[in-house]
This record gives structure tokens, C-alpha cells and sequence, in this order.
């Protein structure tokens, strides 16, 4: 099976968290009860007729531009039709002949394209509930709106595809148009995926659908590489068609092959006019998007921070906001140290990174850092002083002692550790025979006389100074 | 008087009679005639005498306007909140809406009185209102013929004395042709003018909202009531205007365009009767121009696979999963679904679902449809570059007077063609009037057509009332108070 090159493209579906639904103004809050977020038109009562949300186009907009997409400067809605009973008009309202974005990219870390064919905005179906052998539907998440990005098939491996994700993961987040949550469904991938040999045209392709999270997309996509190598090993043809992950497994297995594959019947949707996108309306949004995770990348690590620290700072997008701004006013290192040690030592969860909530504002933590970096206050004073921040908020300044502030003399600190080297012989003794945990002691003589001010590591190398002189 | 409207609004007005009194005698009237005609499906005379005891009070209170306690019908495919809407379709069983339809909420905050639903074709898909889950609508003029469709019951109550007016729809004609079939007026606004919001599709495009009324002044009132841009819905549009204020039956000057391809095919009398309007129009000063249109030709078959694709895709929310008719005898949800529809839906409409179905399918769409819209444009082009030059045209409604019953069903095309008076209109979202010509031979009303430019109602509905005030059609279609 050695020798097969993998090709894949991604079509993927991204929930926008706007608050009202696509057509009406009906809420698209999740958990509700079953059917209460619902009005004639996104349960498809007779008459009813949709009125495109401008919010969604706006969302739709800021994902194109995010990922590299020129702007249709009219866009259409098509009716995708097909029969299923979560689906209340036997009709999807989508996007077919004049999708909104157009031709971008997402670049990997390789530095390779991933080229994206077009971003479209369509609405979501309602939801079918099986219990005690009844089926039920549940028509609130009918209409929520999604926008589906469809990349060119460019993807030549498992990783390619997880990093592809991951990064449209990242970016849709940081501009705020959705969390993309697999499991909870806010962002779904189908993948085509086929494979051939090196020189030889394209193989014949299997869609694989509704992948809920990453592990399983690279489950689902490690099998079928390998189950469409050995077909074409063993001399059999891999068929067109469309296959789903059983989790259980482990597999992929075929849910309907060409021949009774769907006949969308798309045309254009009667009920609504053709939009056309204003210069003026795109350039405001261009003009608000924040800084893209690409970019944010490459900021952090101008500050001489390892690549785990930058993919932890940036993986959220409020940290990676705080940190950009507390970077800028104060010392980088320092600041990413204290966020990726003492503050995310209180976050536990994804949640709590993804609120990031804290008592304080930048300005006060780059306060913070800058006592620390100017020498005014030593680690553990500023450990200790973060801490209070944390529990209570407010400034260093409110629970930093004149004392705790007061310069410290150095020849009076050249004084003590003389005076500490003199009074603890023994110490002495015990560190020139190998014992480095004897210094311990002569440090410990000093930063008791100075209350904790003085700065451990400057007091630790004047000890060894003065005791191999 | 030039209408029943505007007769009854005045006596109601100078408190010469109330609405009450007005709404029970047309109750009465459709107690006694309308076992005759079959032109309401559904009466709710408790409903239509509270709304009229809550005119009378508004009249008191000096509120309200033109249609303030004015009965009149809906036909069967507007959403009326809790009222029964079922397309006059056993697929829509017992459906009542959860709210009212755009121009229910605008007749509503005027206090006209709604006396019930009135019959039409199965889902607006006819000619002559015989395809109706609730039997035909006979024609009042004679009950030996169809008072055309798919508005006929709505035609038929108006003509017949059981309403002041009717709301109908028209898709392909479906107000104007059932109009000149009873010899009363009907109004086919603009694309745009009336919102749809609350009117159940047929083919979206096409739909219009329209008046069925006894004059020409009566189809303004209505028109100017209902008339509007609303926010429900993306397709209408704010550039209407008021027709009421313009009826001033001066013609000097108008130009009237005969488009000749549309006097081709036309019943000999049918024709005889509508050319003669024009030396009525020359002598009022008008200018006749001859003009020639020929792509009228093709508007006909792109009509109907334009609508037939629009009706399969608004009929497949029909599958009996959350209100309507649903089959009792299946094992499981599909067969479900194939089972209600099966039994849900009349021929017609089955018919014009697969139409509909094959002309969008994969490998006909652009053979067909994709055809059909480049039609629907060049028909457009040559319709807005003709109303450069004239400011209506005028034309036969149909090629013959009311068919017999049971003709359609047995000459099915034959009644597709005889649409090609006007889809046109249709087709090219343009505003149209028919009115009463005249009366052939065997008694039948000729009816007459009227077109004009996007939102002209004002010029179309002017010189439609500059024709009935020298024609006066002289049959009392009120009722007794």
C-alpha cells in the first residue's frame, strides 16, 4: 500500500453565533425547550416567507476576509431541496450559483496553501429526537445560520488535514463568529478524499460525513487511506460514494453509493432578491477585524518565546488579546511566564481559558511585570502580589508595604551575606565539600534580615562570590 | 354610486345603515344562493358580525376608513390566525394558520368584515375552480359554466351579490380571468406592490395578491388599502402608489398600445367585442398605436415551467409531519410522506409537482428552466422597452367566454393555452385590470385587459375607469338592506 499519494479537501460547516436565526428573528440560544425558539417561518408554515439576517451576511463577510476571500459583490440564495423530516420546507435555503466569498486560503505552518474554492451561508435543520420508539423533532436549531467553507482538494495528509482545521478553528474564533465546537456541532467537516499514484491522474473519491471531532477525523481518514490503497493493491475499484465513521469500529462504512446519491434540484430561491454587498459595508468590516492568529504568531514570537509558549498564548483568543496588550506595555517574557504559570494555574478548564475573566486589568498585571523587570520587587514578592490580584483584584500598588518597595542597598546586601558567611561556618564548610543545598541557609540568613526584599538569585551569586574567594 | 364599496361606505358613513345590518344581509344572501354556486367553502358569521359590531364603533368614534365595515371574502389560500387555510386541498386537512397574512392585518386595522373562505383550484392550479377538494364554483351568469379560476369562488361570491369584494390571487391570471368570466373587475398588481407574507405559494415569483370587485373605483379602494412595502417580505416594494385618488377618467392623450400577437387565436366575438374599446378610447382622445411583441409567443411555456418548478419545491413541505392530512396505514417515516402525498394531492397539482421536478432535475435543468428564465427576461426587455412608447396596452383576458363544466379536465392543454392572454404579465411582474367589454351572443361576459409599467396601477386603473363610466355594466350585485 506504500506509494499512494492522499488527496483530500474539506467542505466545513461553521455555526455563526449571531443571535438571532438566518430568516426570522427568532433566538438561535442552545439547550432550550424543544421547539419554543420557533415562529412560522423557520418551522416553514404555509405563507411564511424568510428575510435574510444582515448580521449573517456580515459574519459571512468576516470569515471570507479572514481566509483570504475576495467578496461577491452580489450574492444569490439557491434552494437546495430535499426531503427529511427535520427539514420543515423540503428545502434548504443555501448558496449555489453566487456563494459570498471566493477563492481564498489557509496558510499551514509548512508554509504551504490550502486553497479555499468558496465560503456560502445557509440555514441549519432542526434536530430529530428518538425515545421510547417514537421519533421527535425539535425545529430550534431550524434556521440557525451556518456558513459552509469548501477547500480545493489540497490536502495531502492526516496532519495537513488536523492542521487545516485547527487553523480555521482558530481563525473563525478569533474574529468572533463562532466557537466551533465539534462536539456540540458548531463546526462539522465532510471530507472527499481519494488517493493515486504519483503521475497518474486523480483516483475516484469517497466522501466521508459528519466527522464530530478531530481525533475521529484522523481515525476516519487513517482507515479510509488505507482502505482505498488496499483496493487498488488488490486490484478493485474504490467506488464513488458516501461513507460515515462508525466510532465503534473504528471503521468507515458505505451510507449510499452515486447511483442513489441526491438530485439537489438547486435553483434560485424566488423569495429573496439578490444582495448585493457594498464596498463601503465590506471595507467596515475589513476594517474591523482584529489581529488574525497567523499574525499574533509571529508578534509573540518576536519576543523570544518557544513555540509551546506562542500556541498556548494564542489558542485563546482574550488571552491572546491580554497578552498582546500587556506585551506592548510592559517586559514580554516576564508577562508570558506569570499568564502561562500563576494565572492559568487557576484555569483548569477550556472554559475558563475561553472566558480568561480576571479581577484586573492589563494595565495594573503590566504594572506587575514592570516592578519585576526594573528589579523594585523580587519573584516572590510579585508571586505573592499576583496572587492577591487574582483573589481581589485591584493594583500592585495596593498590596506592595513601603518596606516591600524600599530600595535595597547593595553594599548593605554585600554586607549581610559576609556577615551570614562569617556566622554559619559550618554551612561554609558543608558547600565547599559538595553540599549545594548548604547555601540554602546562608540565603536564607539574608533574605530574613532584608524581610524578603532582596533578590534571591542576585544574593545566591554574591554568596558564591564571597565564599570561593 | 359607481360600487357597492363605495355606496355602502357612504350610507354607513351617514349612519344610514350599520355594518351589522349590512354583514347579515350579505349572510343571508349566501344562506339563500350560495347552495347554487359553491363560492365559500367556510362562513363564520360570528366572526363577521363582531368584526362588524367593532366597525360600527369605530364609524362612532369617527375611525376607520373606505372598507370600514365592508364584508368581503378571502380566498382559500391566505392565512387568516385560526382560520381553516387549506388551499382548498385535502393534503392542508383542517390546517389553520398561526397568524395572518399581510393584507388580513392591513383590512383588519381598517374593521372590513371577513365572511369566510371562498373556493378556488387546488393549491391556485386552474382555470376554471373545479379542481377543489370542497367541488366546483358555478358560474352566476350561468350555472351551466365555470366562473373561472383559481379565484372563482371569490369571482363568483362578488358577482353573485355574497360580498362587497373578494381577495384573490393571481399567478397566471387567476384573479383577472375569473374576473371577466363573471363580467366583474379584478386587479393583478404589480410584482412587489402587495406583500405575499401570509399568501401560500403557488410559483413565488408570479404570485400577486389581488381585488375582485363590482367596479373599477372599488379595485382602487382595495388596492390602496392593501398595497405596500413590508418588511416580512424581501420581494416587495416601496414604490407603489395610490390609485383611488387618480380615477378621473380623462384618456386625452393616453397612448394605447394593440399588441397584435395577442388578437391572434381569439373566438371571433371575443375579439369583435375588445377591438371595439379602441374606437371607444379614440373618440375619448386617446392615441392607438399598433405595436408587435413577439416573444410573447414563448411567455406561455416558460410560465408554466417557471411555476411548475417554484410549486414542486413550495409543495414538498407538505408531508403530513406537522399539520394537514396524514395518511394512517405505513410502516415507517418515507413511506410515511410517499403515502400522505399520494393521497394528499388532487391530479393537477400531482401533474405540475413532477413537471416541476423534471424541468429542475440534473440534466434538463438548463434544457428547461435555465431556458425558460432567459424567456422571462427577453419577454421583460421587450415589455419595458414597449412601455417606452405606449402607456397601456390593451387586450382580450382569454380567447373565449366561460368554459362549460367539465371541459378542462378533458382538454388540459387547450386550458393551458388559453393562459396566453396573461402570463405575460406575470412573467414580467407587470400590473393588469380586466373589466368588463361586453357580452357575447350566448350571454357570457367578454372581459378586456388592461396593462400598463411596473407600479402604474394609477394609469391602468384611470383609464379602466374612463371605459366602465360610458360602459356601465347595469346588474345589482348588492344586497337588500
Amino acid at each position: 500500500m506504500s506509494g499512494y499519494l492522499f488527496v483530500a479537501g474539506l467542505e466545513t460547516h461553521v455555526e455563526l453565533q449571531t443571535k438571532s436565526k438566518i430568516f426570522c428573528a427568532c433566538s438561535t440560544g442552545f439547550g432550550a425547550e424543544p421547539n419554543t425558539h420557533c415562529c412560522p417561518v423557520c418551522t416553514g408554515e404555509p405563507g411564511s416567507l424568510p428575510v435574510i439576517n444582515r448580521e449573517v451576511l456580515a459574519y459571512a463577510v468576516r470569515a471570507g476576509l479572514a481566509t483570504n476571500c475576495a467578496i461577491s459583490e452580489i450574492t444569490k440564495m439557491d434552494r437546495k431541496n430535499y426531503v427529511y423530516p427535520d427539514l420543515p420546507k423540503a428545502y434548504q435555503i443555501s448558496q449555489f450559483e453566487a456563494p459570498v466569498a471566493v477563492g481564498g486560503y489557509i496558510t499551514l505552518d509548512s508554509g504551504k496553501k490550502i486553497r479555499i474554492n468558496h465560503i456560502h451561508m445557509e440555514e441549519d435543520a432542526g434536530k430529530l429526537v428518538h425515545e421510547n420508539g417514537y421519533t421527535y423533532v425539535d425545529y430550534n436549531r431550524g434556521g440557525v445560520p451556518l456558513i459552509e467553507i469548501v477547500s480545493e482538494p489540497d490536502i495531502a495528509s492526516v496532519e495537513e488535514a488536523r492542521e487545516y482545521v485547527e487553523k480555521l478553528q482558530l481563525i473563525m474564533r478569533h474574529i468572533g463568529v463562532s466557537d466551533c465546537k465539534m462536539q456540540e456541532g458548531s463546526m462539522r467537516c465532510d471530507v472527499n478524499i481519494s488517493v493515486h499514484r504519483e503521475g497518474e491522474p486523480l483516483g475516484t473519491r469517497a466522501e466521508i460525513k459528519n466527522m464530530n471531532s478531530l481525533s475521529f477525523m484522523e481515525k476516519a481518514l487513517s482507515y479510509e487511506y488505507r482502505r482505498q490503497c488496499e483496493l487498488l493493491d488488490n486490484g478493485e475499484r474504490v467506488v464513488q460514494e458516501t461513507r460515515r465513521y462508525n466510532e465503534n469500529t473504528q471503521t468507515t462504512e458505505s451510507m449510499r453509493n452515486k447511483e442513489d446519491a441526491q438530485d439537489y434540484r438547486y435553483f434560485p430561491e424566488p423569495d429573496i432578491l439578490a444582495i448585493r454587498v457594498g464596498k463601503e459595508f465590506v471595507k467596515k468590516i475589513a476594517e474591523s477585524l482584529p489581529k488574525l492568529p497567523d499574525e499574533l504568531r509571529k508578534e509573540f514570537a518576536g519576543y523570544g518565546l518557544s513555540e509551546t509558549e506562542v500556541k498556548r498564548l494564542v489558542e485563546y483568543k482574550r488571552i491572546a488579546d491580554f497578552y498582546s496588550e500587556a506585551a506592548a506595555l510592559s517586559e514580554p517574557k516576564i508577562a508570558a511566564n506569570l499568564i502561562l504559570g500563576e494565572i492559568f494555574r487557576g484555569m483548569q478548564t477550556e472554559e475558563e481559558k475561553e472566558r480568561f475573566e480576571l479581577k484586573f486589568d492589563v494595565k495594573a498585571f503590566a504594572k506587575l511585570v514592570n516592578l519585576r523587570a526594573e528589579n523594585k520587587i523580587n519573584a516572590g514578592i510579585q508571586k505573592k502580589v499576583l496572587q492577591k490580584m487574582l483573589e481581589s483584584g485591584g493594583a500592585p500598588e495596593d498590596y506592595l508595604s513601603a518596606d516591600d518597595l524600599a530600595e535595597v542597598d547593595t553594599g548593605a546586601i554585600d554586607k549581610l551575606c559576609a556577615e551570614a558567611i562569617k556566622s554559619n561556618e559550618r554551612a561554609v564548610r558543608d558547600y565547599l565539600g559538595g553540599k549545594e543545598q548548604a547555601l540554602k541557609a546562608l540565603l536564607g540568613f539574608v533574605m530574613k534580615a532584608t524581610r524578603g526584599k532582596a533578590d534571591s538569585a542576585a544574593v545566591e551569586a554574591k554568596l558564591k562570590e564571597l565564599i570561593c574567594k | 354610486m359607481s360600487g357597492k364599496i363605495s355606496e355602502y361606505s357612504a350610507l354607513l358613513r351617514a349612519k344610514k345603515i350599520s355594518s351589522v345590518e349590512l354583514t347579515k344581509a350579505y349572510l343571508d344572501e349566501i344562506e339563500k344562493s350560495d347552495k347554487k354556486y359553491n363560492a365559500f367553502v367556510s362562513i363564520d358569521a360570528e366572526r363577521a358580525l363582531k368584526a362588524a359590531a367593532a366597525a360600527d364603533e369605530a364609524i362612532k368614534r369617527g375611525e376607520g376608513g373606505l372598507l370600514t365595515g365592508i364584508p368581503y371574502g378571502v380566498k382559500n389560500n391566505i392565512a387568516e390566525k385560526g382560520v381553516v387555510t387549506d388551499c382548498c386541498s385535502r393534503i392542508l386537512n383542517g390546517y389553520r394558520p398561526t397568524y395572518n397574512a399581510a393584507v388580513i392585518e392591513k383590512l383588519n386595522a381598517e374593521y372590513a368584515v371577513p365572511l369566510g373562505k371562498n373556493n378556488m383550484d387546488e393549491f391556485a392550479m386552474g382555470s376554471s375552480t373545479e379542481t377543489s377538494v370542497y367541488g366546483a364554483t358555478f358560474n352566476p351568469v350561468n350555472t351551466a359554466y365555470v366562473p373561472g379560476g383559481s379565484s372563482g369562488g371569490g369571482a363568483a361570491a362578488v358577482r353573485a351579490g355574497m360580498a362587497a369584494f373578494a381577495l384573490g390571487s393571481d399567478t397566471g391570471g387567476s384573479v383577472r380571468q375569473p374576473a371577466a368570466f363573471t363580467g366583474i373587475v379584478g386587479l393583478k398588481p404589480t410584482y412587489g406592490a402587495v406583500s405575499r407574507y401570509g399568501l401560500i405559494a403557488y410559483g413565488s415569483s408570479l404570485d400577486q395578491i389581488g381585488p375582485l370587485t363590482t367596479s373599477v373605483r372599488d379595485a382602487a379602494i382595495v388596492y390602496d388599502a392593501v398595497r405596500g412595502a413590508d418588511k416580512r417580505d424581501m420581494t416587495s416594494s416601496p414604490l407603489s402608489r395610490t390609485a383611488s385618488d387618480k380615477l378621473t377618467g380623462d384618456v386625452k392623450k393616453l397612448r394605447i398600445g394593440y399588441p397584435k400577437e395577442y388578437f391572434e387565436g381569439i373566438d371571433p366575438e371575443v375579439k369583435q367585442i375588445v377591438e371595439s374599446a379602441f374606437s371607444f378610447y379614440r373618440k375619448a382622445g386617446a392615441e392607438i398605436k399598433e405595436v408587435s411583441v413577439p416573444v410573447l409567443k414563448s411567455a406561455l411555456p416558460a410560465y408554466y415551467i417557471i411555476a411548475c418548478a417554484e410549486a414542486s419545491s413550495n409543495l414538498g413541505r407538505y408531508d403530513g409531519i406537522r399539520y394537514g392530512y396524514r395518511a394512517t396505514d405505513y410502516d415507517d417515516v418515507n413511506e410515511m410522506i410517499m403515502k400522505t402525498r399520494s393521497e394528499g394531492f388532487g391530479k393537477e397539482v400531482k401533474r405540475r409537482i413532477m413537471l416541476g421536478t423534471y424541468v429542475l432535475s440534473a440534466g434538463y435543468f438548463d434544457a428547461y428552466y435555465k431556458q425558460a428564465l432567459r424567456v422571462r427576461e427577453s419577454v421583460s426587455e421587450a415589455m419595458r422597452a414597449l412601455f417606452d412608447s405606449v402607456d397601456v396596452l390593451l387586450t382580450p383576458v382569454a380567447p373565449t367566454t366561460a368554459f362549460p363544466l367539465n371541459y378542462t379536465a378533458e382538454n388540459m392543454i387547450e386550458t393551458y393555452m388559453s393562459d396566453f392572454c396573461t402570463v405575460p404579465v406575470n412573467i414580467a411582474g407587470l400590473p393588469a385590470v380586466s373589466l368588463p367589454a361586453g357580452n357575447a351572443s350566448s350571454n357570457l361576459p367578454v372581459g378586456m385587459q388592461l396593462i400598463g409599467a411596473r407600479f402604474t396601477e394609477d394609469v391602468v386603473l384611470n383609464a379602466a375607469y374612463a371605459f366602465e363610466t360610458e360602459h356601465p355594466v347595469n346588474i345589482d350585485m348588492g344586497v337588500r338592506i
